[in-house]
């Protein structure tokens, strides 16, 4: 009869599991800042998600990202996190038929949402058409480099784009880390400390209206707007993705102002306001206007209609 | 034989008439009356309680009586050579008005609809709209024109005067801001 091998007993003896277990929290703790660490590093790795902070929490992460601009942009920045108003649903109206293609849209967007001048991003494009050739479906081939003297221009219509809120909006439903989604006053909203600039979002719009940052956004100090929403035009990170919110900061109020393109535009050719107010601007453009959506194809139903007025 | 026929055609000329007239006196009794037909605008959508921005007078030019007031008034049209000599109506039915169409003759302070009614210069859209009245009706409604203010709350709404010149109305082109710049030219 053979004996049973028994090994010689060790000194040392480290379970296989057990060795593992240290190993992964070992690991962890050198990927993790180390309690010595700036506080807000350890902070900023473990902030929840914009839609599961309560108040307090939301509070404490606001002030300090306001801690953390005032040390990057040596400006005081304001950040709100106003939320929706009830009973509001924001629809957008443009008429073709006064847009004269100035520009004076994208560059009032670009001062007040803080969008980086160097490298350049702009949440609005202006597309310049020829007119009588067949161009609603034939986006692409659209000029928007156009540069002349003077604008109108004999023979040319145009068409200014953005974000267009979609109420079934394909880039919240691409977007695998729910980084952006769509609020109850219809705003489609990035959390940019969510945004991991995977840019499955731009791949889904059908639009063209999100934009990715190759670097931290380039803004000369004194033109930050210090007025801010967390949501909406505070600086954005590089390697994320940003998009019109319809001037969050400064609609979300009550009273509430223009989105600055509206603003801004001297023909008066951009309209905003409340779709489930009956008396309001953009209802009496919806009811009384011939309006269109753009690529209404794709059920995406924007809350973004052109029309041409009388 | 041959009267009975005249008179089967006739009576049949005269039943094909008779609905015509019959069809529209139903239409008069059950129609609206000429007030439903035409109800005053402001019924319908009211001059909102707005801010309106006051009306771009050259300064040094208003009030007009300060000149006009001892002026004996000229109906005739001709060409201002005087004074006003600026003021040129163009591409804005020059050949169907003149001066006195718009403005009071009796009291140069005021404007003049066609019914007579004078209105003030801060009032000019009522002015405006006699003629352009789908544009004073979207006016009213807050689409046409440059809207700035509050979404909910107070808004400004601007005279028609403002943007176009009430004697040359037609908006001048102005120049566009820069374009993107080109993926090919990021350095």
């Amino acid at each position: 009869m053979k004996e049973p091998k028994i090994s010689p007993p060790r000194e040392h003896k480290v379970a296989r599991r057990s060795f593992l277990k240290g190993a992964a929290l070992g690991s962890v703790a050198l990927a993790l800042p180390s309690r010595d660490a700036d506080a807000s590093i350890w902070d900023a790795f473990f902030q929840k998600h914009f839609r599961e902070m309560n108040d307090k929490e939301l509070k404490k992460v606001l002030k300090r990202l306001e801690q953390e601009y005032a040390e990057k942009y040596g400006v005081d920045i304001d950040i709100s996190a106003n939320k929706p108003l009830s009973g509001v649903l924001f629809g957008y109206g443009l008429d073709l038929s006064r847009c004269i293609g100035c520009r004076r849209c994208v560059y009032a967007c670009v001062g007040e949402n803080n969008q980086s001048r160097d490298p350049q991003i702009q949440w609005i494009t202006v597309l310049r058409f020829k007119k009588g050739d067949k161009w609603v479906n034939d986006l692409e081939n659209a000029d928007k480099y156009y540069n002349p003297d003077k604008v109108p221009e004999e023979g040319y219509f145009y068409m200014p784009t953005q974000c267009q809120q979609c109420e079934n909006p394909p880039c919240v439903s691409a977007c695998p880390t729910q980084a952006t989604w769509k609020e109850d006053d219809g705003i489609i909203v990035v959390d940019y400390n969510w945004c991991i600039g995977c840019r499955y979002c731009m791949a889904a719009c059908p639009y063209g209206a999100r934009h990715f940052n190759w670097t931290g956004p380039g803004i000369p100090k004194d033109e930050i707007n210090t007025k801010t929403h967390y949501l909406g035009n505070r600086p954005r990170y590089h390697g994320i993705v940003e998009k019109c919110t319809f001037c969050i900061q400064r609609t979300r109020n009550t009273p509430g102002r223009y989105p600055a393109c509206v603003e801004i535009c001297p023909v008066g050719a951009r309209k905003f306001g409340n779709m489930l107010d009956p008396k309001s601007e953009i209802r009496y453009c919806i009811e009384n206007k011939r309006i269109f959506r753009l690529k209404e194809d794709l059920n995406t139903y924007p809350k973004f209609f052109y029309f041409f007025a009388t | 034989m041959r009267k009975i026929q005249v008179l089967t055609v006739l009576l049949g000329v005269f039943l094909m008439m008779a609905p015509l007239p019959a069809r529209s006196d139903s239409k008069i009794h059950s129609g609206k009356t000429v007030a439903e037909a035409n109800p005053p605008e402001e019924v319908e959508r009211p001059i909102p309680n707005l801010f309106i921005t006051p009306p771009p007078l050259s300064e040094g030019i208003f009030p007009c009586s300060d000149c006009h007031a001892d002026q004996k008034t000229n109906p005739n049209r001709r060409e201002l050579t005087e004074f006003h000599e600026n003021i040129k109506l163009i591409n804005h039915a020059e050949k169907q008005r003149w001066c006195l169409d718009c403005h009071n003759p009796d009291d140069r302070d005021y404007l003049r609809l066609a019914s007579g009614k004078l209105v003030t210069f801060e009032e000019s859209y009522y002015l405006c709209g006699q003629c352009h009245g789908t544009i004073f009706r979207d006016w009213k409604a807050g689409v046409h024109g440059k809207r700035t203010g509050e979404w909910n709350g107070k808004k400004v709404y601007r005279l028609c005067v403002q943007c176009h010149n009430p004697h040359n109305p037609r908006f001048k082109p102005i120049t566009p801001k820069p374009p993107p710049i080109k993926p090919a030219d990021i350095k």
